[in-house]
């Protein structure tokens, strides 16, 4: 098979397993407390690098940027900058980027393990669907729980951003903040939303695919896991291109 | 049949198979003496091929695995084996010819309905293949948690199977803390939960200790003697095949169960053995039979002494 066609195949394949879970979440029995861990593990477990990410992207986007402005005469938009910088992209983006090499690598590693000694092979033979039991609830944590840890990291971005203005470059409070109310708007955040739904599918099948594929023991595992994080951040950063067009589209923003 | 050079030692075979116990007398005795469903196989493999991309893994296997009976699957490493019982399991579908469990034709089964065909079935995996994150008691409770069986007999059932493999001591444990032949152990009272008439062995004991193996290898026969359990014992080491042709299990009327060999009075003739080899079947028969088989490759297995041209 030529790198077109094993790609085309990956695309179908990963595809296919999205389309099974999805289906499945209406069957019974459905597995509440799986869900649940997961949201946990992937949710409040990736909380710490999402905060500080967000908090000092926003820093250094106020850092940067007020200088800039400032030349314009337009220091007092920092907060404007700052906020819709983050909520369209930098939100969604980084914190899709975080979460996949901490959350994509940990699951192809985890079910690549279970494939490999067999535990996939047991779950099957002992009458479970691995789809619904392993693939489903990592899906649903991921879907619920990467919008939530996106609006953390533009709060905190913002919070971030506000901290340089007002101790270094001695803005106003309340002129920074009155900068980020008038540039948000709801199609900001509903964008952003969408971008960070979108990222969790895309971390949630691609990792789930590569661990489940994963053959020739211990080797097959380090391959699904780098695969599977290299695979997931491209394809947000791609899909979030497409996304920004496509939003742009369909919400009016201004082109 | 792909290659001729293997019709040649499967006819010589068939000759040798015709002895007093052969398996065609013995199944016409079973279907005289005991209750019509025991005519019905557990297992039946009807001209299965399968292949990989371009490697043929079976090639128009054949064989059935009677009700109580206890089929030794013998054959060197690649050749097959593990596949047979993945294709048992559904986990592999066959290229062509057709799989019957019970009778029922499971060949066109999807997921779903392999569901139902598998709870009948119990597995033990070459490794054990128990769920790391899982305690013993979970693992071995696994079947019953999905079905949502209260927790009171599920804890019962959970004792009683641990007792059989003589591991209640473990009950509290993580896979990891385990010996290997313990994770075997627990893999084994895991696959009984639930009661199932087929039972498979993977390679169970491959990697243990002699004494371990031992202990692995009583378990199958109490399974069958005991239990009336079909099963499946895929290995490639001889002395498994010396205990389970030859040592059957008997309680006692103090309730302990002990094992005792056969011999002039008892000959077990619920143990057959099938040697595989490049994906088909070039034995078939009793322990007895293989022994005096004339085959180079099956001598060459027996003895330990493979010559290595006959490899390829």
């Amino acid at each position: 098979m030529n790198i077109a066609t094993r790609a085309l195949l990956e695309v179908q394949e990963t595809t296919l397993l999205a389309a099974r879970a999805a289906r499945r979440l209406f069957r019974r029995p459905t597995y509440l407390p799986e869900m649940i861990t997961q949201m946990d593990v992937i949710g409040v477990g990736s909380l710490t690098i999402v905060l500080l990410t967000g908090y000092f992207t926003g820093a250094v986007l106020a850092l940067q940027t007020y200088p800039t402005l400032k030349f314009y005469g337009a220091q007092d938009q920092t907060g404007r900058l700052v906020a819709t910088a983050l909520v369209r992209e930098l939100g969604p983006v980084l914190g899709g980027l975080m979460v996949a090499g901490r959350v994509a690598s940990a699951i192809a590693a985890e079910l690549g393990s279970m494939v490999v000694s067999q535990q996939i092979d047991a779950m099957r033979a002992l009458g479970t669907d691995p789809i619904r039991k392993l693939v489903a609830p990592r899906l649903i944590a991921l879907v619920v729980m990467l919008p939530l840890l996106t609006i953390i990291a533009d709060a905190v971005g913002i919070l971030g951003g506000w901290t340089v203005s007002t101790t270094l470059y001695g803005m106003l409070s309340g002129t920074y903040t009155a900068a980020v109310w008038e540039g948000l708007t709801s199609k900001d955040v509903v964008g952003g939303f969408v971008k960070a739904l979108a990222f969790a599918v895309i971390i949630g099948t691609v990792s789930c695919r590569q661990g489940l594929k994963t053959e020739g023991g211990t080797v097959g595992v380090g391959r699904s896991t780098t695969t599977a994080v290299v695979m997931s951040s491209i394809l947000i950063i791609v899909a979030d291109f497409f996304i920004t067009k496509g939003l742009q589209v369909i919400l009016g923003l201004p082109t | 049949m792909a290659t001729t050079n293997l019709e040649v030692p499967s006819k010589e075979v068939h000759r040798t198979d015709d002895g007093p116990v052969s398996e065609a007398a013995a199944e016409s005795t079973f279907a005289e003496v005991d209750d019509h469903d025991r005519v019905i196989p557990a297992i039946e493999f009807r001209d299965v091929v399968l292949s990989f991309d371009e490697r043929v893994i079976l090639d128009g296997l054949s064989f059935v695995v009677n009700r109580g009976e206890t089929k030794v699957i013998l054959g060197g490493s690649g050749g097959g084996k593990s596949t047979v019982i993945n294709l048992i399991l559904g986990l592999l579908k066959p290229d062509s010819g057709r799989i019957l469990v019970d009778g029922e034709d499971i060949t066109e089964y999807t997921e779903a309905e392999m569901m139902g065909v598998r709870k009948k079935i119990g597995m033990v995996f070459q490794e054990g293949a128990l769920f790391d994150s899982l305690s013993v008691y979970d693992n071995v409770a696994y079947r019953l948690h999905e079905q949502g069986v209260p927790e009171e007999e599920v804890e019962q059932e959970v004792r009683r199977m641990l007792r059989f493999v003589n591991l209640e001591d473990a009950i509290e444990k993580m896979p990891n803390e385990l010996s290997g032949g313990m994770r075997r152990r627990v893999g084994i009272a895991r696959a009984l939960v639930g009661g199932p008439t087929i039972v498979l062995f993977d390679e169970p004991t491959a990697g243990l200790d002699p004494p371990t193996a031992r202990t692995i290898c009583e378990l199958a026969i109490k399974l069958r003697d005991l239990e009336d359990v079909s099963s499946i014992f895929v290995t490639h080491e001889m002395n498994n095949v010396g205990y389970l042709t030859s040592e059957y299990a008997i309680v006692g009327d103090d309730g302990e169960v002990t094992f005792e060999r056969e011999g002039e009075r008892l000959c077990l003739i619920n143990t057959k053995i099938i040697m595989l080899r490049n994906g088909n079947s070039i034995f078939s028969g009793t322990d007895e039979a293989l022994r005096k088989n004339e085959d180079p490759y099956i001598r060459g297995f027996i003895s330990g002494h493979m010559e290595r041209k006959d490899e390829g």
